[in-house]
């Protein structure tokens, strides 16, 4: 199988697999999301009516306020949350959510966009401890 | 991260599973954003409203309140953000006795911890504001940006989690603003069209806020003619926050740590102008004049003392429509002061209802809106007009006086 690595910043939780759900837009748990059905409910979202669950979610950046924080850890519990999460640039409130719910995020991708560097359907590791995306596209 | 004897001691479980729990959540998070070390904290305010918590959060709270003394209590000062739901007032809202439970169950868990339930969203108005130099763990965006621009105290957004963690340790990673390399400017702003009222204020903001874009940077704003008073400061970044995620701004001549532009490194950078139009753009952007209200809500920051002298004039003697609703968020704290001042009678028998404790963009919005039948949602809050449009409503905004004359009016004046 071939693979391609991509560096980025040492970032939070361990390393898991599982398939890219992409769009050039934000995340914030409170404004974009169903919660209980899993998908994302905001209208103008890029994402609109796409379920999340189990997905590596990879988008732009984090937006919005510090509910999110709370929030990722409530829906692990549930099992209704992204498998991991990929931004450009995270902020302080999805890095502290996504240590509160054992979630792994990444950001700060050396080779630039990440929305563009990566496709929907791709196969992925993340390998949070040591700042690490491999595609496995065969 | 480097960690002194003590925060080794706390990591080897040596005090406990919900201190090692802390530490342990602040190491990743300094890990994360390249900390060298842990600074000490005199202070934390935590937001915790049970919608966003959940039966996760709040089962996870009653296990660190269920330890012994020594293990549970914060070792300092820490406070909380507006509840969701007002335990004096939540059936006839529409909020469900489960939303009331977890409360509940949440308040019981705080308290064994020894955090003081302020429900508070302007602690810097009314509990103990921090001083210039301060390194606090603040949650509630609004909150740190106030505290970092007009107090000149030193904090990152916080969210729930890590304020809980920085009151069990006293400590939060040494990251973002409280480093003085993060706090010199990064864009820079000249007002043309001077602000006059809260809403201007708050429209000014939130223009800024957009322009900034990114938790990173750092406005520092030339061409205010006017200090700003504490309710002004607190609407202009409050929206600022919430268009931007901005945690840190500047004015020139009036915050703490900008008394000139080289104060903070901004002569360099390229001037971006603010222009009256940009203004009523955005404020048109959430214009309905002539339109039905359902609902007009004083909130986002709660009120001040002084705002709420400010509604209850305006209140005094007249009535609401009858198909009107107005609610008024208010800390506990001031509550008690309004009413002794006789404003709470004055908004009362206006028709309106005073919530103690609570936010109303955090107390379950999309369940209450459906359960009153509140679409047409009016306010003078330029971050609660920005929050509320995903939560089902169809927001608009006003000053604080034309909100009190819709609320008579049955419609938007």
């Amino acid at each position: 199988m071939m693979s391609r690595v991509l560096k980025c910043h040492v970032g939070i939780g361990s390393k898991v697999e599982g398939v890219a759900l992409v769009a050039d837009d934000n995340f914030s748990a409170r404004y974009d999301l169903d919660r209980l059905s899993g998908v994302f409910s905001r209208p103008q979202h890029a994402l609109a009516g796409e379920s999340y669950v189990d997905k590596i979610l990879v988008l732009n950046t984090a937006k919005g306020g510090v509910a999110t924080a709370w929030m990722l850890y409530e829906m692990v519990s549930r099992g209704m949350a992204p498998k991991a999460l990929l931004l450009n640039s995270a902020n302080t409130i999805l890095a502290q959510g996504a240590a509160l719910a054992e979630l792994p995020l990444c950001d700060r991708f050396e080779d630039g966009d990440v929305t563009g560097l990566i496709n929907t359907g791709d196969q992925l590791i993340v390998d949070p401890e040591i700042g690490q995306v491999s595609l496995m596209n065969g | 991260m480097k960690l002194t004897s003590k925060a080794q001691a706390l990591a080897a479980g040596e005090f406990g599973p919900a201190r090692q729990w802390a530490i342990e959540h602040q190491q990743q998070i300094g890990r994360m954003f390249d900390a060298a070390d842990m600074v000490e904290v005199s202070q934390a305010h935590m937001m915790a409203d049970p919608e966003s918590i959940g039966l996760a959060g709040v089962e996870l709270v009653e296990g660190f309140a269920a330890l012994p003394e020594a293990e549970r209590r914060v070792v300092v000062p820490m406070i909380t953000d507006p509840r969701g739901v007002d335990l004096n007032y939540y059936d006839p809202l529409g909020q469900t006795e489960a939303m009331a439970d977890l409360e509940r169950r949440f308040i019981f868990a705080c308290r064994a911890m020894g955090i003081v339930m302020t429900n508070t969203c302007i602690n810097y108005q009314t509990v103990m504001p921090p001083v210039r130099g301060e390194h606090v763990a603040y949650g509630d965006t609004g909150v740190v940006i106030y505290s970092n621009s007009f107090c000149g105290a030193r904090s990152n957004f916080e969210g729930g989690p890590s304020a809980l963690a920085a009151g069990l340790t006293g400590l939060t990673p040494r990251y973002g603003l409280h480093l003085d390399e993060n706090r010199v400017a990064t864009k820079r702003f000249v007002v043309e069209k001077q602000p006059e009222e809260l809403t201007e204020w708050g429209v000014l903001g939130a223009v800024i806020g957009k322009r900034a874009g990114s938790y990173w940077e750092v406005p520092v704003v030339e061409g205010i003619e006017r200090v700003p008073t504490s309710d002004e400061a607190k609407h202009m970044g409050a929206a600022m926050a919430s268009y931007g995620s901005t945690p840190l701004f500047h004015i020139v001549g009036v915050t703490p740590e900008c008394d000139s532009l080289a104060d903070v490194e901004g002569g360099d950078l390229p001037v971006e102008s603010i222009t009256g139009r940009e203004l009523a753009e955005l404020r048109g952007s959430f214009g309905a004049v002539g339109e039905k209200v359902d609902v007009v809500v004083f909130a986002a920051p709660q009120l001040s003392l002084v705002e709420m002298q400010s509604v209850a004039a305006l209140c005094r003697g007249r009535t609401k429509h009858k198909d009107t609703s107005m609610l008024v968020c208010t800390p506990a704290s001031v509550y008690v002061d309004a009413e002794a001042a006789g404003y709470i009678e004055d908004i009362e028998n206006f028709g309106a209802r005073v919530l103690q404790g609570t936010c109303f963009y955090q107390q379950y919005a999309r369940e209450i809106g459906e359960a009153n039948g509140w679409i047409r949602l009016l306010s003078n809050s330029t971050k609660i007009v920005n929050i509320l449009g995903g939560y089902g409503y169809k927001p608009a905004l006003a000053s604080m006086t034309e909100c009190v004359d819709s609320a008579v009016a049955g419609k938007i004046v």
